[in-house]
């Protein structure tokens, strides 16, 4: 096995049952076995009883296999699915409060023309604006944003759905 | 009520309390049978053992708070022994839940970890699918504990019974028929073998495969080793038997699974104790591991054939796929190998000298002896364990009861009483320390209430002996608190149960001892005054490879 495959990133989707419960069945996988959680989200799909968790995790091929199958084991999982290999598309979301000096205004709405990012609430000195994308996209946006002075942030986990044939 | 009915649950082991007594108050009106346990400790023990002798679901009945938490150790050597139990826990009212009320505790919550799965059951409409539910899965797939909470005001609620045929669950479904493909590459890597070694587990016993591997042995010629949870699967009196592997392994397995081409894992999970140093282990060796459970496989070891699959129904398309594989041809091929097997057998076979002071090992064979194998042994944990496992010769499986994966002290006397229920036309002898034995005495007081004619050997050695052991071995013999210097006069506390007591302090009265005590019908406490630094050999450091073992 190659050095770089060793702590790779991962995503998990998995469809479980709707109940409660369920997600500290899931995050107590994680922990007590020793496995990573980078981020997580969970909300319920078109079917009323099952709900869809995304889960970003690390670590080597063996581990990810150890993941799959302990969470396949679980009687609430229904289905796991990897990404990895498959074209699929991923999303964050962030709301980013950003001080909004007037001379700072114009060139905060252009990144935000730029990034396709949207202003949701104004302030006497901030400026609050959500933004979609991938990691990196959403990373690249902070950077540029920091000198500004960013006041909070807050992200959700990664969502992904595998893409259609074309 | 009707439903445990309907699952043909005759027993249950079980201590009232607050939030359970509307089930009480109905449990008696039925025929099953309640033994009322001293400890809810000693109930699920007792209900693993039961479920181990019988091959049925143990059943645990026990209150909130207190009660429920007891239950985890239970509950925690079950689940790695996958062993299949249904617990069921009061619960405070719903509407008290979340409120930190009298004896509430989230067994469910702390359970979690150490279930196969567990339910809180807050609507009783729900509740007859969701009992159903739990004895399918506990004795499904890779079997285990599942626990069942209620909650005290909803058990006083009635509703319409309507009887459930079928379970079916959209997300758990136990693959229990192998690929064919993966059996016929297993088929070619047996016929290309020249030194197979059959390596045998707990999976085994508990899929009822013990006859299919025998044959399968047999027919290939291969040696067979096993795991501590394995022992009886394969009959000890068989010549292709070497004994124990791992950690107390015979140097024969321990040597045999270092040199074999093909190690053909059954119902096993390559634990620690097992395999030693995960990279040395069975390195010359190409390895089939067949389980029920997919997690098992390349966990800690990695499979060049994993086949996921049911043991019994996985070597009977083995035996089928084979036979037309001529007799003669395989054993001619295989005779190089067994002879080295044999000679290794024959140089370095488990053995003890006994002298002036009674042996441990020597009690045991003559436990054997003179039960002529055919009791149910159930084990404490430590040199007690490890003993009973090397020198009693289990020729059928669920005769072998023991705390395998948890390793907990004070297991083998509640399972004795379980499988005693379960059985109670045979034998069952506790092999104990007398450090384990004080962790449940207290359910001599239900062996007497319910006559159950457990016999307990007690290898005395006033040391918690295997601690002791490693202390020796690797802590410079600094003895750091595992000198038992005072312990009960067993002889007199068995009287005090109203049982009966016996001691033997030299070797020519450990055979009468025996023989008096096989000959009450009532439970009895053997107290044989062993060899106080006696040690359990072979022995191979944790983490070492197993071929370097230490002989003495």
């Amino acid at each position: 096995m190659n050095s770089n495959d060793n702590n790779q990133k991962h995503i998990l989707s998995l469809l479980v049952d709707n109940e409660p419960g369920v997600l500290t069945r899931i995050t107590g996988l994680f922990s007590g076995r020793g496995f990573n959680i980078e981020s997580l989200s969970v909300a319920e799909t078109t079917e009323p009883n099952i709900s869809r968790v995304t889960i970003v995790t690390n670590g080597d091929m063996n581990i990810l296999e150890q993941i799959k199958k302990q969470l396949n084991k679980l009687i609430n999982v229904v289905k796991v699915l990897d990404f990895k290999g498959t074209p699929f598309v991923q999303r964050e979301l962030a709301l980013i409060k950003v001080r909004a000096k007037p001379e700072h205004r114009a060139e905060i709405l252009r990144m935000v023309d730029i990034f396709r990012s949207r202003v949701v609430d104004v302030g006497a000195e901030y400026y609050t604006m959500e933004l979609t994308g991938d990691e990196d996209k959403i990373a690249a946006f902070l950077e540029l944003l920091k000198p500004m002075g960013i006041k909070e942030i807050a992200k959700t986990g990664s969502i992904a759905l595998a893409r259609e044939k074309k | 009520m009707k439903v445990l009915l309907d699952e043909g649950v005759d027993t249950i082991f079980g201590f009232p309390g607050g939030a359970v007594l509307d089930i009480y108050n109905e449990l008696v009106k039925t025929d099953i049978k309640h033994i009322l346990v001293r400890h809810e400790q000693g109930a699920v023990h007792a209900a693993d053992g039961y479920a181990r002798a019988s091959g049925k679901v143990g059943v645990c009945l026990v209150t909130s708070g207190p009660g429920a938490t007891n239950t985890v150790t239970g509950i925690a050597s079950a689940y790695m022994d996958s062993i299949p139990i249904v617990v069921f826990t009061g619960q405070v009212n719903r509407n008290l839940i979340g409120n930190d009320a009298f004896q509430e505790v989230d067994i469910v919550g702390i359970t979690r970890p150490c279930t196969k799965h567990n339910y809180l059951v807050k609507n009783i409409e729900d509740l007859a699918r969701t009992i159903k539910e739990a004895f399918y899965i506990a004795r499904s797939g890779r079997p285990g504990p599942v626990l069942i909470d209620l909650p005290k005001d909803m058990m006083r609620l009635s509703t319409e019974y309507k009887p459930i045929k079928e379970v079916k669950l959209r997300a758990y479904n136990p693959t229990y028929e192998p690929n064919m493909k993966q059996l016929a590459r297993v088929i070619s890597l047996i016929r290309k073998s020249r030194q197979p070694l059959v390596f045998t587990g707990g999976g085994v016993v508990l899929s009822g495969a013990s006859k299919e591997l025998t044959q399968f042995a047999r027919k290939i010629q291969a040696p067979v080793t096993s795991t501590l949870m394995g022992l009886g699967s394969f009959p000890a009196s068989d010549p292709l038997w070497l004994g124990m592997i791992g950690m107390h392994g015979t140097y024969c397995s321990n040597m045999s699974s270092s040199e074999c081409d093909l190690l053909i894992g059954v119902g096993v999970r390559f634990d620690d104790r097992v395999t030693g140093k995960t990279s040395t282990f069975a390195s010359k060796a190409k390895i089939v591991h067949i389980d029920i459970d997919p997690t098992s496989i390349s966990k800690n070891i990695p499979v060049d054939t994993p086949i996921v699959g049911d043991c019994k129904v996985t070597l009977e398309r083995l035996i089928k796929l084979l036979e037309d594989e001529p007799e003669k041809d395989i054993r001619g091929h295989r005779k190089p190998w067994l002879d080295q097997v044999k000679n290794w057998k024959a140089t370095k076979p488990l053995s003890y000298v006994q002298k002036d002071i009674i042996k441990p090992q020597f009690v045991i064979e003559k436990i054997f002896e003179l039960t002529k194998g055919n009791a149910i042994i159930t084990t404490e944990v430590g040199q007690n364990q490890m003993w009973a496992a090397q020198y009693y010769q289990f020729d059928r499986p669920n005769t072998f009861i023991t705390s395998g994966g948890l390793g907990c002290m004070g297991f083998g006397f509640p399972a004795a009483i379980g499988a005693q229920v379960a059985c109670p036309d045979k034998i069952v002898v506790d092999i104990a320390g007398d450090g384990s034995i004080q962790m449940n005495i207290q359910e001599m007081a239900t062996a007497v209430q319910y006559k159950l004619p457990v016999k307990i050997a007690i290898l005395n050695n006033r040391y918690l002996g295997m601690v002791r052991q490693w202390q020796e071995l690797f802590y410079d013999r600094c003895y750091a608190c595992t000198e038992m210097d005072h312990a009960p006069d067993f002889v007199k506390l068995a009287e005090a149960f109203g049982a009966v007591g016996l001691r033997a302090a030299k070797p020519e009265e450990v055979v009468p001892v025996i023989k008096k005590a096989l000959s009450v019908n009532k439970p009895v406490i053997m107290d044989f005054m062993v060899e106080r630094e006696e040690g359990v050999y072979p022995m191979v450091p944790a983490g070492a490879d197993i071929t370097e073992m230490l002989l003495v």
